[in-house]
């Protein structure tokens, strides 16, 4: 049922409410001049102020002043009964957040049979784990997650809730966005507080002309954010950290179940793991071709380091789309990042431009490359990377 | 069956240029292109249109040069085209957006699939999809790569980091697809010579589509870019530009020093 009503005896058939639902849950009847909510009403309350006649009411909570809304909550991912790493990096950076503002860290952890990983989330920094558990929760699905989620978020409002840049996090978070009509900025690179509104200031690379952009959420809550695996650092487990559990019981009803997930299938290959690489060799353009990786693979080999490709490289088919790196590929932080034959497009660097150290090689001296690296060899990769190899074989022994 | 796909007409950031000194994007002369994944959604829905019959709608929201991105589609072999346009639509954050776009698939009658690329280049949000999909009251199966409709039952494929997971649903639903699923057409030359002689684009307003302002542009937009700045430059690097053996072993030498390259 939904929570919002129109009190007919008050509507004055203005329509006025009509186009501000975005679900398309207001009725109107012409010949009555009547407006009224249909089973579409998802319980936003977005309707309620605009009624010049206070015609329409929720029973759902509207709260005027945002400072009732606190604490900073992480959504913690999982799958086949494993935390994500995602979800214990969030954790590190809400912390950090909830110290400054005399709030609390929370971490969502939504699923069946879950209880069990509560525990790493504390040791991880969560204060309050809020725990959903129901058969309906095995898998993750947005229709069931949404549903649980949103009922979470209205009765505990949060301020911040933090949503890792995943598949299925980015499958989950604007759907829960759009429910609460609650502003939502993807894929950020740092989140840190206003010193004077102490609104939370998400970085995000952009392209309007400009590389960086700086995002606030002033009047809505949460303030939400979803982050890729890798741009935040967990914090070490403290196996004597305190916090509290909350089992919170959601109901699921035959209309809340709209997809039933018949079959998960594990592609059996070698994934790279450039996300937790240390050492990262990486080719672009300049390479190529497809055989020109091999010389970018006997580096990283004897570095112990996985290879990375930039767009050019996957597009052209040299390398596989799990090798990418940067805006549409994976975002990496190793300590040691090789670009090779690499020019440095803003969407390859917001991939990459955390990394420790930054090696450039390139033939082209002018390389936006050159620019973000620590060291740089100008020089044809072909001729400089094989020597490299050599120099780190006799170098390391090997 | 009535399908609906979204796109829009984005900068072609494969060949974008950095002003050296500013560290700013080199916008002069970089063409503008329909979103590589929203060509695989117009693909998906014209193969749906081919197998099941109806029609497909192709809708974008945009400023009216966006009309180029349309013309295309209907090259491609696409019914009908609408372009959303509105000043009041200007600084519309992804709520907006979908908002707006949610309107417009109504207003195109009834309609059983709506199609999205799964992002588009120029922003990387990924969000429109879900967010419409939530706005229309319908299931999703975000990162598809395989769409098969039976009547009113979905199975469809959603591709997962690790692998995919098979998903059962219904209509009406909304897709987002990734490159993947298919290889987009181009467009034919009977189809190119059929826009030129006709090109009847119809421009939806906010009125048009019975949007609130209240709910578009910058009123309907919960977040506010409050600054855009390029990422602060590193102090300057070391740049080897010797002999190439010299050049090695000095890195080498560097490397070592740093103590980021070690014997395992």
């Amino acid at each position: 049922m939904p929570g919002v009503k129109i009190k007919r005896d008050d509507c004055i058939g203005c329509k006025s409410c009509l186009p501000i639902c975005p679900f398309g849950a207001i009725d109107f009847d012409a010949e009555a001049k009547k407006a009224s909510i249909n089973d579409k009403c998802t319980s936003c309350g977005v309707c309620v102020p605009a009624c010049p006649s206070e015609a329409i009411v929720s029973d759902i909570r509207i709260v005027k002043d945002l400072s009732e809304y606190k604490d900073v909550w992480v959504f913690a991912e999982h799958r086949d009964g494993k935390l994500a790493k995602v979800g214990l990096q969030l954790l590190g950076c809400a912390s950090g957040l909830a110290k400054e503002l005399g709030q609390r860290t929370a971490a969502i952890l939504v699923g069946h049979k879950v209880e069990g990983m509560a525990k790493t989330l504390i040791e991880h920094g969560a204060d309050i784990v809020y725990i959903v558990d129901a058969p309906e929760l095995e898998h993750y699905k947005f229709d069931t997650y949404t549903k649980s989620i949103v009922e979470l978020v209205r009765k505990h409002l949060p301020n911040m809730f933090l949503i890792g840049a995943t598949h299925i996090g980015r499958d989950l978070a604007p759907r829960v966005s759009r429910r609460l009509n609650a502003g939502l900025t993807a894929d950020c690179t740092e989140l840190t507080l206003d010193p004077q509104t102490k609104l939370l200031k998400m970085t995000r690379p952009a392209f309007g002309g400009n590389i960086m952009a700086t995002i606030l959420c002033p009047n809505t809550r949460p303030q939400m954010s979803t982050v890729r695996p890798g741009i935040m650092k967990e914090l070490p487990a403290d196996p004597h950290r305190k916090g509290e559990l909350v089992h919170e019981k959601v109901e699921f009803t035959e209309r809340d179940i709209m997809v039933k997930v018949m079959e998960v299938v594990k592609i059996q290959r070698h994934v790279a793991n450039l996300e937790e690489a240390r050492i990262i060799v990486s080719g672009g353009r300049g390479v190529g071709g497809a055989e020109g990786f091999k010389v970018i693979k006997e580096l990283a080999d004897v570095l112990g380091g996985e290879v990375g490709g930039s767009r050019v490289a996957v597009e052209k088919g040299w390398i596989t789309q799990d090798h990418q790196v940067g805006q549409t590929g994976k975002t990496v932080r190793p300590d040691l990042y090789i670009a090779c034959g690499i020019s440095g497009s803003i969407q390859h660097r917001a991939g990459m431009g955390q990394s420790g150290c930054i090696v450039a090689i390139n033939k082209d001296p002018d390389a936006y490359m050159f620019k973000i690296a620590d060291y740089g060899i100008v020089g044809d990769l072909h001729e400089v990377v094989p020597l490299l190899t050599e120099a780190f074989k006799r170098e390391l022994g090997k | 069956m009535n399908i609906v796909v979204c796109i829009k007409q984005v900068p072609d950031t494969t060949d974008v240029k950095i002003d050296p000194k500013t560290g700013t994007l080199i916008r002069e002369g970089v063409p503008s292109i329909i979103n590589p994944d929203d060509r695989h959604a117009i693909e998906e829905g014209l193969r749906l249109k081919e197998k099941h019959g109806g029609r497909v709608v192709v809708l974008s929201m945009g400023p009216p040069q966006a009309m180029d991105a349309l013309m295309e589609t209907k090259a491609m072999g696409v019914d009908e085209c609408y372009l959303v346009s509105d000043r009041a639509f200007a600084g519309s954050d992804t709520l907006a957006t979908s908002y707006a776009l949610a309107r417009c698939v109504q207003t195109t009658g009834a309609w059983d699939v709506v199609i999205c690329g799964r992002q588009a280049i120029d922003g990387d949000t990924a969000q429109i999809g879900p967010q419409m999909a939530e706005a229309l009251g319908v299931p999703q199966v975000t990162y598809a790569i395989e769409i098969k409709i039976d009547g009113k039952h979905v199975v469809a494929k959603r591709a997962l980091e690790d692998g995919y997971e098979v998903i059962e649903t219904h209509l009406p639903a909304l897709f987002t697809v990734i490159n993947e699923i298919n290889k987009p057409r181009y467009p034919t030359v009977k189809g190119i010579v059929s826009v030129c002689r006709d090109c009847n684009i119809q421009t939806w307003t906010a009125k048009d589509i019975g949007a609130s302002p209240k709910m578009c542009g910058l009123n309907g937009s919960p977040t506010q870019v409050a600054r855009t700045f390029a990422p602060e430059p590193k102090g300057a690097g070391v740049i080897y530009k010797g002999a190439a053996e010299q050049n090695v072993k000095d890195l080498v030498k560097a490397l070592r020093a740093k103590n980021v390259v070690r014997v395992r």
